[in-house]
């Protein structure tokens, strides 16, 4: 059967730029590259700067995952400067990371990856009783009644029915591939503008305590959000009654709107429990909205990897073992393509030796990226909710075991299939579930520790660059939405030498390593050449599992600069 | 299919019929005009009392057509987008589905590879409003961002031809921002450097608050041309005023009332963070007087310092973060004699060269004529105290 050549560029409903180049035969993928398409050298802009400022610079590598950085950068340097924090500001960052970590999944579900699952032609011709008899099967949110459904039928339908189809413009309607009846379409279509409105309510956690989002403000060595109960500014009596109100909008959303609605489509979609299945190594360094100063340690979840698809043996993760490889990316080594680097001893300059854009196909080359391949003792490594999920289980962690098994169970799969497709968009809704647990818990102890008169939220003690050391090395670890990340700094004489970032995307989208071993993405989509691709000028099965990953390539893509190395190669004008 | 879509709109009829067609009542349309108008107020204060400044905007708006949008993201974090996605004004999904066709945005788009790029080549064409998020990147032939194979360069050169009106949303699309902080690996420029000879509206900040986003789409939407612009293209109802001159602290700061360190007595009793290096009084922007995030806070009021965001070439010229923007006068202290130890070059020099932008006297020719601060000279920017600036000339007239 003839081999076809399928680029898909750009893959939207994702945060940056990504390409996927296939080759497909008889409605099968048989070979994939992935392809981050932008470079933006912010390490090599951090170097020379102030540590306590590197935060405000990291940060700025994604505004979906906005904060996360700045929470791994903090740690970082207070690794670095061995600069403990209060109590109260770990809770503080602990709530801004649960609730963006649970925004980001509730938007990743419904605004970027919804439209792969439900068909919004067929929603506009359901019976609006229908689909608010099947929501009340499922969930006892108030909003899902037949006039609202009937709305938002007639909103979507007089916006497209003038021929300007606005976002809904080349869709794959009608794509044989879709599967939910009509009333399910129109209840996940209802609930795509229902969580628009969600979120920007929900979100203003992050305003309370960091001052604005996207991009919230932190301060090395806690947060700059005093605590004062009897003052008009800062955290006070109204701000608190304030956070309880959205902690219980947000855990109320995600356990009658996002969590029963994925498992609902879930079900429709079974075969994808099995589709999508991707690198057997999973690795997670806790529960997410977990971080931590320097090499993690025992939290409510340890750290552990899950190598070669025994996902009951969990063994300890050891950093060290990591290493990032150049071998299909744009940047050059000088021992040459074959081995990799640790961060520490991370070395990258850019050499761009693709095709000079407009081009055609990239595949073709040795080297057709921006994202370095890190693996993990030589494997290449899954990250994300799926890995925390089976992380956790795998050290009997009692509420995640008991969610996820819930979970499979209804879908009549075991925990191997949380390597899929459908595994990884199940354990987003698990891990929010979760989440919320946890942000009750957290801002009780918070509130618990201000009635004891704990309102500190700001160490001063090494503030002062006087009290640092002459040089420093600092790692900061934590869970990302996407999965595991770290921020490497190196401190000299009070400014930055060396900034790196290993970033969950990174892992995921990577591409071929010295050994030809591809990375996550590719895998998932080539691996035995069992996906599926019904018509490639519509890729609606490569769209499904490249967005079980959530992509987040504008955090993919970095640049490890050496200390002292070679980056003046970049010319600076 | 549903009964409704026997009766589409044309675009052969007002879009105030439409709504009404829609089941949107005129008090819900004028309510709407009326938060539109409450937003947009400098630039309608000619105009009268806002009740009648609602009705104009309903007349323009209820016949206009819907507009074709096409919002690129180039070299870029997502985070303008995402900001924009929050705005508590123009909710996002009136946006999408009842006041534009926006035919062509990678995040939010159903449509991907050769689809998305049918529709982006279909939509130029077209007579279209050009929203740009993110910076292009000018070296190595601009193999630093590309989409569908095309540079980002080329991708906004193509999408520029027939657009109506751009605007550049964010510090990335104004300057270049991070990326173009020094020493700008990618040679990252902003959306108003590689299209010349056209008016382009910059909202600056990183990101911009949402509700600036919707009300600058609100404003073109019902007038057809831009709001009222400072030099660098902002527009005046949203950066006409320094964050300092409307600032919740700024009785303490007259007071001579300061946080000296984080979390301190003052921290926590509310008072002014300039010691603690807010760049309020260098910064013209909203952010006290419209608040982030339907209103809740912004980030003086939350205890952090203000970090000039909205102000072109941030991460060289307001760094180090924590570190005071030199001489200003201190009510009840005068002029501190440390303030001028760390002054403008104290700041420039501080960073060991990563600072090649702040070069005192670009800064100065930039801000001369900056509109209507109410107080403080800007010293770190190169003004005298005796200098009253005035307003710029109006780039979109």
């Amino acid at each position: 059967m003839a081999t076809q050549r399928v680029v898909i560029d750009p893959i939207t409903r994702i945060e940056g730029h990504l390409r996927i180049e296939l080759e497909t035969s008889g409605g099968r993928i048989t070979d994939a590259w992935a392809s981050a398409t932008q470079f933006r050298g912010i390490e090599t802009i951090l170097k020379g700067r102030d540590p306590r400022d590197a935060w405000a610079l990291a940060q700025r590598i994604c505004g979906v995952c906005t904060g996360i950085h700045a929470i791994a950068s903090v740690r970082a340097v207070e690794d670095a400067l061995d600069y403990p924090i209060p109590r109260q500001a770990e809770l503080i960052r602990s709530l801004v990371t649960a609730m963006g970590i649970v925004q980001d999944h509730v938007m990743h579900f419904y605004h970027l990856h919804a439209l792969d699952w439900v068909d919004v032609k067929s929603a506009l011709a359901a019976d609006p009783q229908a689909a608010a008899r099947l929501a009340a099967s499922v969930s006892p949110w108030p909003s899902n009644s037949a006039a609202w459904f009937r709305e938002v039928q007639q909103r979507v339908g007089a916006s497209v029915s003038g021929g300007q189809l606005g976002i809904f413009a080349g869709s794959y309607w009608g794509h044989p591939a879709y599967r939910l009846p009509p009333e399910a379409n129109l209840l996940a279509l209802a609930h795509y503008l229902e969580a628009l409105q969600w979120q920007r309510e929900i979100i203003r956690l992050h305003t309370i305590f960091g001052g604005k989002n996207p991009h919230p403000n932190f301060l090395v060595g806690g947060m700059a959000c005093s605590i004062n109960l009897d003052n008009q500014l800062g955290i006070n009596a109204v701000r608190l009654d304030e956070l309880t109100g959205l902690i219980g909008r947000a855990r109320r959303f995600v356990e009658e709107v996002y969590y029963p609605d994925v498992l609902a489509i879930a079900g429709f979609y079974r075969e994808y429990a099995a589709i999508g299945i991707s690198s057997p190594t999973l690795m997670a360094v806790g529960e997410s909205a977990f971080s931590c100063a320097g090499t993690p340690v025992a939290g409510e979840v340890r750290a552990g990897v899950l190598a070669d698809g025994n996902y009951e043996e969990l063994r300890p993760f050891e950093p060290a073992k990591i290493a990032e490889f150049v071998t299909s990316s744009w940047y050059a080594y000088p021992e040459g393509d074959k081995a990799g680097r640790h961060p520490w001893r991370g070395e990258t300059v850019p050499r761009y030796t693709g095709p000079r854009p407009p081009y055609g196909q990239i595949s073709d080359n040795v080297k057709y990226t921006w994202v370095k391949a890190p693996r993990y003792d030589g494997r290449a490594v899954q990250v994300g909710p799926n890995a925390r999920m089976l992380v956790a289980c795998a050290q009997g962690h009692k509420d995640a075991t008991r969610l996820v098994d819930d979970a499979l169970a209804g879908l009549g799969a075991g925990r191997e299939a949380l390597n899929s497709t459908l595994g990884r968009t199940l354990c987003r809704a698990v891990e929010s579930v979760l989440l919320c647990n946890r942000m009750d818990e957290w801002f009780r102890q918070f509130q618990e520790r201000i009635h004891a008169g704990d309102t500190a939220t700001f160490n001063p003690d090494k503030w002062d660059p006087a009290t640092w050391p002459k040089s420093a090395q600092g790692v900061g670890f934590t869970e990302a939405a996407r999965g595991t990340l770290s921020h490497w700094v190196e401190i000299e004489n009070g400014r930055i030498t060396r900034y790196q970032c290993v970033v969950p995307s990174t892992w995921n989208s990577s591409g071929r390593d010295a050994s030809g071993q591809p990375g996550p993405f590719e895998h998932a989509l080539a691996h035995r050449g069992h996906h599926p691709l019904l018509e490639p000028g519509r890729p609606l099965e490569v769209l499904r599992t490249i967005h079980s990953f959530d992509p987040c390539q504008s955090c993919a893509v970095h640049l490890l600069d050496p200390a002292g190395g070679t980056i003046g190669t970049v010319s600076v004008s | 299919m549903a009964p409704l879509l026997d009766d589409p709109w044309t675009g052969t009829e007002s879009f105030f019929d439409y709504l009404t067609r829609r089941g949107v009542s005129r008090r819900e349309f004028l309510g709407f005009c009326g938060r539109l108008a409450v937003l947009v107020g400098a630039g309608l204060a000619a105009t009268g009392p806002p009740a009648a400044a609602a009705r104009e905007i309903a007349r323009r708006l209820g016949s206009a057509q819907r507009p074709n949008v096409v919002w690129l993201q180039l070299q870029e974090c997502t985070g303008c987008l995402e900001s924009a996605l929050r705005s508590g004004s123009t909710p996002v999904d009136e946006l999408l589905l009842e006041l534009i066709s926006l035919d062509y945005n990678e995040l939010l788009m159903t449509a991907s590879g050769s689809e998305a790029n049918s529709l982006l080549a279909e939509a130029a064409q077209k007579p279209h409003l050009l929203i740009v998020n993110g910076s292009v990147p000018l070296k190595s032939h601009g193999a630093y961002c590309t989409i569908g194979g095309e540079s980002a360069e080329a991708v906004l050169k193509r999408a520029a031809q027939n657009a109506t009106a751009i605007i550049a949303v964010g510090a990335c699309a104004t300057y270049g921002s991070i990326q173009a902080a020094s020493p700008n690996p990618t040679g990252a420029v902003g959306v108003d450097d590689v299209i010349s000879g056209r008016p382009v509206v910059n909202i600056g900040g990183c990101p911009p608050i949402a509700e600036v986003i919707t009300a600058t789409i609100g404003y073109y939407l019902a007038y057809g041309h831009t709001p009222r612009l400072d030099d660098e293209g902002r527009p005046l109802f949203a950066y006409g005023q320094r964050i300092h001159d409307k600032c919740p602290r700024r009785a303490n700061f007259d007071a001579g009332q300061f946080a000296e360190r984080f979390d301190d007595e003052g921290a926590r009793k509310g008072y002014c963070l300039y010691q603690l290096g807010c760049k309020g009084p260098a910064t013209f922007a909203p952010c006290p007087t419209l608040e982030w995030n339907l209103g809740q806070s912004f980030p003086i009021k939350a205890g952090h310092p203000c970090l000039g965001c909205t102000e072109e070439q941030f991460f060289d010229r307001m760094t180090p973060f924590y570190q005071r923007v030199p001489d200003i006068p201190l009510p009840g202290i005068g002029v501190e004699s440390s303030a001028n130890v760390l002054g403008a070059a104290a700041v420039a020099a501080s960073t060991g060269g990563v600072a090649i932008h702040a070069a005192a006297t670009v800064i100065a020719r930039q801000r001369k004529r900056r509109s209507t601060p109410e107080s403080l000279p800007l010293a770190v920017l190169g003004e005298t105290g005796a200098e009253r600036p005035t307003e710029k000339r109006d780039k979109s007239g």
